[in-house]
């Protein structure tokens, strides 16, 4: 054996467990901020389906509508066809711009106050102090053996979690499908089987995500923190702690300090810890498990409150102006950090991006052609020596009404066409259609020209509508004769 | 070697007592998670093979005790199809072929399944797209032998054409006027260059007006004094631009030399009526389908599966 034998320690464990987080309630700026937050967004998941919006008799009155069966996306005045998905990529862009922009101006605000990962848990973490109470009783419980009062205050606890996350998952499917008709569905079992089944996902996520997961989604699942963690700079706001004036630290309330007194202000009270819903420690530095929540700085500046020192022990600042400050220096207004090169760079993007769509969807064409050749056979010899092509045209009427729309040849001087079904005798260069609203008709056409000797010739179809308001799309297309294929 | 087996201090882990070069491999157990889903995917199995059919053994196999099996499945939902079909296909066969282009639904049916029975009935000769072959008339084109409207189309499936077993199939006979020899070869050179002329193909010169005479006498009877043909004796036209066999003047004489004896065979007896007024439809359908019956409603609206 020459194995050498280098360790003497006990096994390495590669495998931490979870530390559990009990975080304690807090009340101030942040905290306050975070509550209207957390309101705004609940309310904005929860009613956008029930609105509604005329849309007229041909298409559903929902205002906000992911028509997956049906492949149409509403949303407001805006109806999306599956071929105009590229507006919805543009949305998605806009959102990854967005949120460079908004980590490079004030660093994880997205992870701290908006994240549904965090609104939930942040949710659930005010049932579970309802429920257990504050973070004492918390922790005593939690160390206290399985009895009666354990268990009744558990399934209390998960009960309430369970309903929340099943009004969660069950928001989630209402922006599929007509609201209150799914919630009538839903309720007498008559609903689709994907509808139970993605409320059944979407409640178990919630709740293990929202309950017993938590902070671990955000430092071990998620992809963002690493994202954002990249894009933070010396000059994004992040919350930090001031060790400069808060080191070194004092144990416990002391005396007002002399002029060689050699304490820092913080008095390690540890409330920046038990608030934090992430279990760390901010007076570490930036760290990955800080989602800039700002509920520490509530907690520190009540406590600066009461010892009678200023408040902003723990702040929102930046690298940069914690090094000014540091030397004695006044750091820079956060306004002004926030007009800056890469601020006004990812905002110029995301609003060019915005107005290019906006732009793009104002002047969209809501009527469209095409057309595709029969090609088995290419052409048909007819018997007084001319040649036919078929055709299949389909006109695409974007509008939520019916519309009469006419279709033309352009080009192929002596060319007619009629509709299968239709006769020669009643050929002629435009025929009309009704298209129904919201639909694609497809017209199967009988195209003659009267010089097959041309061989190949390029013309096109052309459809306008015959209304008031227009419109007209074209679509290019060739005839065939026998002199290519010979 | 298996004596050599220990345990690594590091890891707790016993070593599978090999050693090459003071290298060892720990035998390191399976992750418990993985071994319960290798026995649970077991038993799955075992219990797969005993509800559905599974093992193979001399004469035959296990059916399973479901009774399960994919040649069912498969004849449940043809079944299934042709009971959602009934109806239309009850409709289809009480409705007189002529009278189909009134009802724009039917119609559109007809068509649909008509291209689905073409494709196993008839692609053979007149090909997947209908533009038939030299000899195989194109089903597309606006020139019929025997009759292109609805009607007519039906009759030719039902009975044929050139069946000698068959009263009433659609029959003629042109004479081999080369072989037979009623015409020489000039004269055979002479009639082609005629019909060469009224085809608009060639200027008539002075063969094309021998021509003329001997068309007068062998050929009128059938294609008509102005070459136009005749429906009743399946005669075709010689002056349009359709050609059968072709329209140069090679084939020309060697039609003229040895006749031309296209047969089709009869499907009244192969088919039901209903597949073969659904194939007439279709075959009507294709462009060249005469006496169109102008419906109002329009059939072919493609809603995109909006309800």
């Amino acid at each position: 054996m020459n194995a050498p034998d280098i360790l003497e320690e006990p096994p390495v464990q590669l495998y931490e467990k979870r530390k559990s987080v009990f975080p304690q309630a807090v009340d101030g700026t942040f905290r306050r901020l975070k509550w209207a937050v957390m309101a705004v967004t609940l309310a904005i998941y929860y009613v956008t389906p029930w609105i509604r919006w005329d849309r007229g008799p041909y298409a559903p009155d929902q205002a906000v509508l992911v028509d997956l069966a049906n492949r149409r996306f509403f949303m407001f005045g805006i109806e999306i066809w599956p071929q105009e998905f590229y507006y919805i990529v543009g949305l998605l862009v806009m959102a990854g711009v967005g949120l460079f922009l908004v980590t490079s101006a004030v660093g994880r605000a997205w992870c701290g106050y908006a994240c549904p990962q965090t609104v939930w848990t942040d949710l659930f973490q005010h049932v579970e102090r309802f429920i257990d109470g504050d973070r004492n009783a918390q922790i005593k419980l939690q160390r206290a053996p399985w009895g009666p009062r354990k268990i009744a205050r558990r399934l209390v606890k998960w009960s309430v979690w369970l309903v929340i996350a099943f009004a969660t998952g069950g928001a989630w499917i209402f922006y599929f499908a007509d609201a209150p008709t799914l919630a009538q569905d839903f309720v007498t079992g008559d609903a689709a089987f994907i509808a139970y089944a993605t409320v059944g996902i979407l409640t178990a996520t919630t709740f293990i995500f929202g309950g017993f997961l938590r902070e671990q989604v955000c430092i071990y699942m998620c992809p963002w923190p690493r994202i954002q963690s990249a894009m933070l700079d010396e000059k994004s706001l992040i919350v930090t702690y001031k060790d400069w004036r808060g080191e070194p630290r004092a144990r416990g309330m002391k005396k007002p300090r002399g002029p060689d007194e050699l304490f820092g202000d913080c008095i390690d009270c540890m409330k920046c810890v038990s608030v934090c819903p992430t279990g760390v420690d901010i007076r570490e530095g930036p760290q990955i498990g800080c989602i800039t929540c700002a509920l520490c700085i509530d907690a520190c500046d009540k406590v600066m409150d009461q010892i009678g020192r200023p408040r902003g022990l723990i702040d929102y600042a930046t690298l940069e102006g914690q090094e000014l400050e540091r030397e004695g220096k006044p750091a820079p207004s956060p306004l002004k950090m926030l007009l800056r090169p890469r601020t006004i760079f990812y905002f110029a993007i995301w609003a060019g991006i915005g107005l290019a769509m906006l732009f793009a969807v104002g002047t969209r064409s809501r009527i469209d052609i095409s057309a595709v050749q029969e090609r088995n056979p290419p052409y048909v010899q007819l018997a007084d020596g001319t040649v036919r092509n078929d055709f299949t045209i389909k006109i695409s009427n974007m509008q939520t009404r019916p519309r009469k729309m006419e279709v033309g040849l352009v080009g192929l001087e002596d060319g007619v066409f009629w509709q299968r079904g239709g006769s020669r005798q009643l050929a002629g260069r435009i025929l009309t259609a009704d298209v129904p609203a919201d639909s694609v008709k497809a017209l199967n056409v009988f195209v003659a020209g009267t010089s097959p000797e041309q061989g190949r010739q390029d013309f096109a179809f052309s459809v306008r509508a015959l209304d008031s308001e227009g419109g007209a799309d074209s679509v290019q297309v060739h005839f065939s004769g026998p002199e290519e294929t010979r | 070697m298996a004596e050599n087996k220990r345990i690594d201090e590091p890891t707790g882990t016993e070593t599978v007592g090999h050693e090459w070069d003071g290298i060892e491999e720990l035998d390191t157990p399976m992750p418990r998670w993985w071994l319960w889903t290798l026995y649970a995917t077991i038993i799955w199995g075992i219990g797969y093979t005993v509800i559905y059919p599974a093992w193979p053994g001399i004469t035959g196999y296990t059916k399973g005790v479901i009774g399960w099996s994919s040649e069912q499945e498969f004849r449940d939902e043809v079944a299934a199809a042709t009971e959602r079909r009934a109806p239309v296909l009850r409709a289809l066969a009480a409705t007189p072929i002529e009278r189909l282009p009134e009802d724009s639904r039917l119609l559109q049916f007809a068509i649909v399944g008509g291209e689905s029975a073409f494709k196993q009935y008839c692609v053979q000769c007149h090909g997947s797209g209908a533009a038939g072959a030299k000899g195989y008339p194109n089903l597309n084109d606006d020139e019929w032998l025997w009759g292109g409207d609805i009607k007519a189309i039906e009759f030719t499936l039902v009975h044929g054409i050139r069946n000698p077993d068959h009263d009433e199939t659609r029959f003629s006979m042109m004479p081999a006027f080369g072989r037979d020899g009623i015409f020489s070869s000039q004269e055979i050179a002479d009639v082609a260059n005629y019909v060469r002329a009224i085809s608009g193909q060639d200027t008539a010169g002075d063969s094309a007006r021998r021509g003329s005479e001997l068309y007068a006498q062998q050929c009128v009877a059938c294609h008509g004094v102005d070459g136009k043909g005749d429906r009743e004796q399946g005669a075709p036209n010689l002056t349009d631009a359709i050609w059968l066999y072709g329209g140069d003047t090679e084939t020309i004489r060697e039609t003229l030399y040895g006749s031309r004896y296209g047969v089709m065979p009869r499907f009244g007896e192969r088919l039901d009526p209903v597949t073969i007024k659904m194939l007439a439809a279709y075959v009507h359908s294709l462009g060249g389908g005469e006496r169109y019956v102008e419906v109002a409603a329009d059939p072919e609206v493609e809603v995109d599966e909006r309800p």
